[in-house]
């Protein structure tokens, strides 16, 4: 793994006691990672590792209260939102490898507290530190390539939320054209939502599954062997539909192929 | 008209399953998106153009009602009549007061979303007045018997050989061996036939895009010009607009005409921008003799001041739906009111409550797609959970959805019993489907699994792995 400058915000300005250029970073599991697929914040933890963090996993985590947010439960969020905050601070950093949980307390916390001064200024102090995994790697560490070997062809799908709410789509193509072997081929409206929305799916089942058909249709017309993207959720509804399709497709999170972890099973594959 | 809101998911359902309105909504999806990306990038100050629009309906909103009085009295001024409508019903019974007092028989329509609101078509129809549309689109939807399933291409739920059927069946003192193949022919046919109604029309009623307070004008934005005819021809020009169309000056129009067609359709202009104010003067050569303004609230005054004021901005571009993964599914009639897509998921339940049209908030992926290119930089997402927050705080939520969220939310704010219950759960479904690597079905999961295997957890949690590799280094 190769680092160039570092940008926005230097290094040097961190102050969470990680040894000098050392940066500590607090990693957000996120639910999804910790209950379905583990794998993906070893890598994230491999990658920023590498790239010279010291990274931790405070054990106060559960997940970012989207679940509540979304379904309009503001005081459940509430206080999921304050405990997360209380776990994370003191490291230079909180990193969670996806956009829409990194987007979630980075866009969303601050607004929780508006009738809480106290508490909304830790929720913007929080907000700052707070990173998507990939553009965390470009964008703050400087990081231009990975060391990471995967052979085939693999398409990108841009999760909304992290290319909404966050701009990342750049960032996970730049490091993807530095792993060996590794083709991307471009779906035709990869910003195009893949039919999740979290609870949406499960409670307009009929309506997620036609967008998530259209989602498929493009996935396959590439002709690619993995499809990546960078939010576990998304994943596992492309994976679901792709498996009842009994299409080949392999998926993946972005993290495992860029940290060069694919020897587990894929996404909704079985033991080999 | 009619709310079907309440029935959403099974008005969703018949949408999934219509061949020929999937064909049409193909479309939607291609057209529109493609058009409107070309014209904001031809333009490299779209994004502050945007910013300007923004910032001058906030201002209006901020003195909606000094800027209200300010153009009513310009309107009165240019010799116009200015109606004040609290509700639909009233709009209803002012503009038949006008019909009465015109002893109209015929009165033709711009496209007008506000006619549509409150239900004004049928309304004529009941008490002897004869509604004809003028704008193509529409013209298709009246002969069909339906209501508009898009703001702005209200008829683009219809395939072409839908429309060539239609004409044949209504048209019947045309040559029934025509040949209606070409799209420009059915245009031509529909010209031909409207022509006539203009001409018999005793009043014209439009919908406004804006009302300009400094000087008491209305504008109209159509492509094909019938907004003129039905305004000029007729002796009687009256205007429906909702409250919230007010802009300051000529120069704010002007700014935000800039950004509205290119959402719409990418065009830089519609075709016909065109500014009334007040009836013909002497000077002038043409004109309606008689010029009024009918002005609705429905329910507007209210949303001002609360989390939903932002909505307020709206232009009516349509962008909003035009790039919605979810009106794509399912077009605009499964919403089941006038206003589709997430600008009809926000603006339905503050006009007609949230206790009917529940579903449409909620019917939401929450992509952010509409936010992205609304040209008035709307926040619908975060107004779509404004909704739900409503819901939540008055029980409207369905049971099923409030325990399961409350007994996740339980365990969510309790990680040490989280993780220790997860770590159990995940073990036992990871040994399920290990071999396998996926679950073509599960207990309480068949929202999920009715289309899609649910991949298996790999097993052990990492917060599991991690103490682990803590207490090993």
């Amino acid at each position: 793994m190769t680092s160039s400058a570092p940008q926005d915000p230097p290094l040097a300005d961190v102050q969470g006691g990680g040894a000098p250029g050392r940066p500590k970073v607090g990693l957000f599991v996120t639910c999804l990672v910790d209950l379905f697929r583990p794998s993906v914040g070893f890598a994230a933890v491999k990658l920023m590792e590498d790239a010279g963090c010291t990274v931790e996993v405070p054990a106060a985590q559960t997940c970012c209260g989207q679940p509540a947010f979304n379904s309009g439960d503001r005081d459940d969020t509430r206080a999921i939102a304050a405990s997360v905050i209380r776990a994370f601070e003191g490291y230079d950093y909180v990193v969670a490898p996806s956009g829409s949980c990194a987007g979630m307390l980075k866009k969303h916390y601050v607004e929780l507290f508006e009738d809480d001064p106290a508490m909304k200024q830790r929720a913007e102090a929080f907000s700052a530190r707070v990173f998507e995994l990939v553009s965390f790697l470009t964008d703050v560490l400087g990081v231009s390539s990975v060391d990471a070997r995967f052979e085939g062809t693999a398409t990108y799908h841009d999760s909304c939320s992290g290319l909404r709410e966050l701009g990342i789509q750049s960032q996970p193509r730049k490091l993807l054209a530095t792993v060996d072997g590794l083709e991307l081929s471009e779906m035709r409206d990869s910003d195009v939502c893949c039919g999740f929305g979290g609870t949406f799916c499960v409670k307009y089942p009929d309506i997620s599954n036609k967008i998530v058909g259209e989602k498929t249709r493009t996935i396959a017309e590439t002709g690619a062997d993995v499809l990546l993207a960078g939010d576990l959720g998304c994943l596992m509804n492309m994976a679901g539909k792709l498996k009842r399709e009994g299409t080949a497709i392999e998926v993946r999170h972005v993290a495992e192929v860029l940290a060069g972890m694919t020897d587990q099973p894929a996404i909704g594959g079985g033991r080999r | 008209m009619q709310i079907t809101s309440p029935g959403f998911k099974e008005n969703a359902r018949t949408a999934l399953d219509d061949a020929p309105l999937q064909r049409a909504l193909g479309n939607v999806r291609k057209g529109f998106i493609e058009k409107r990306a070309k014209a904001a990038a031809a333009l490299p100050e779209f994004d502050v153009l945007r910013d300007n629009a923004r910032d001058i309906k906030d201002h209006v909103l901020a003195h909606l009602d000094l800027y209200l009085e300010a153009y009513a009295e310009k309107v009165e001024a240019a010799g116009g009549h200015v109606h004040w409508a609290e509700t639909a019903e009233d709009a209803r019974r002012i503009i038949l007061e006008i019909c009465r007092d015109k002893s109209a028989r015929t009165v033709t329509k711009g496209k007008s979303m506000i006619t549509e609101e409150i239900g004004l078509n049928d309304f004529l129809e009941e008490h002897a007045v004869a509604p004809v549309e003028t704008d193509l689109g529409e013209y298709i939807i009246q002969l069909r018997g339906e209501h508009p399933s898009h703001i702005i291409a209200p008829a683009v739920h219809v395939n072409k050989d839908q429309v060539e059927a239609d004409f044949r069946r209504v048209h019947t003192h045309l040559d029934p061996a025509r040949n209606l193949e070409e799209p420009t022919t059915l245009l031509s046919e529909a010209r031909g036939v409207l022509r006539e109604k203009y001409f018999e029309a005793d009043i014209g009623i439009t919908g406004a895009n804006f009302l300009i307070a400094e000087t008491g004008t209305s504008v109209i934005v159509t492509n094909e010009g019938n907004g003129d005819l039905t305004q000029n021809l007729p002796k009687t020009h009256v205007v429906v607009a909702s409250i919230e169309k007010i802009v300051p000056t000529l120069d704010d129009v002007s700014q935000i005409l800039r950004v509205l067609a290119r959402s719409a359709t990418g065009q830089d202009m519609s075709v016909y921008t065109t500014f009334s104010t007040g009836p013909k003067r002497d000077i002038d050569p043409d004109g309606p003799e008689d010029y009024h303004v009918v002005l609705l609230d429905n329910g507007r005054s209210a949303m001002l001041g609360s989390e939903f004021q932002d909505m307020l901005r709206c232009i009516r571009c349509g962008a909003c739906m035009n790039h919605c993964p979810v009106y794509h599914a399912v077009g605009g009639h499964a919403y089941g009111w006038v206003y589709p897509g997430p600008m009809g998921a926000v603006l339905t339940p503050s006009l007609m409550g949230v206790d009917k049209s529940g579903h449409l908030p909620n019917a939401s992926t929450f992509c952010g797609r509409c936010e992205s290119v609304c040209p008035m930089r709307i926040p619908l997402p975060k107004m779509m959970r404004h909704w739900r927050e409503r819901e939540f705080s008055r029980n409207l939520t369905p049971a099923t959805a409030r325990y399961g969220l409350g007994a996740w939310a339980f365990f969510a704010k309790r990680p040490a019993l989280y993780q220790a219950a997860t770590r159990v759960a995940m073990a036992v479904l990871g040994r399920l489907g290990r071999s396998k690597g996926r679950f073509s079905a599960m207990p309480l999961a068949g929202g999920w699994t009715k289309y899609r295997d649910l991949p298996a957890p790999e097993g052990e949690t990492f917060q599991a792995q991690w103490a682990k590799r803590r207490k090993a280094a």
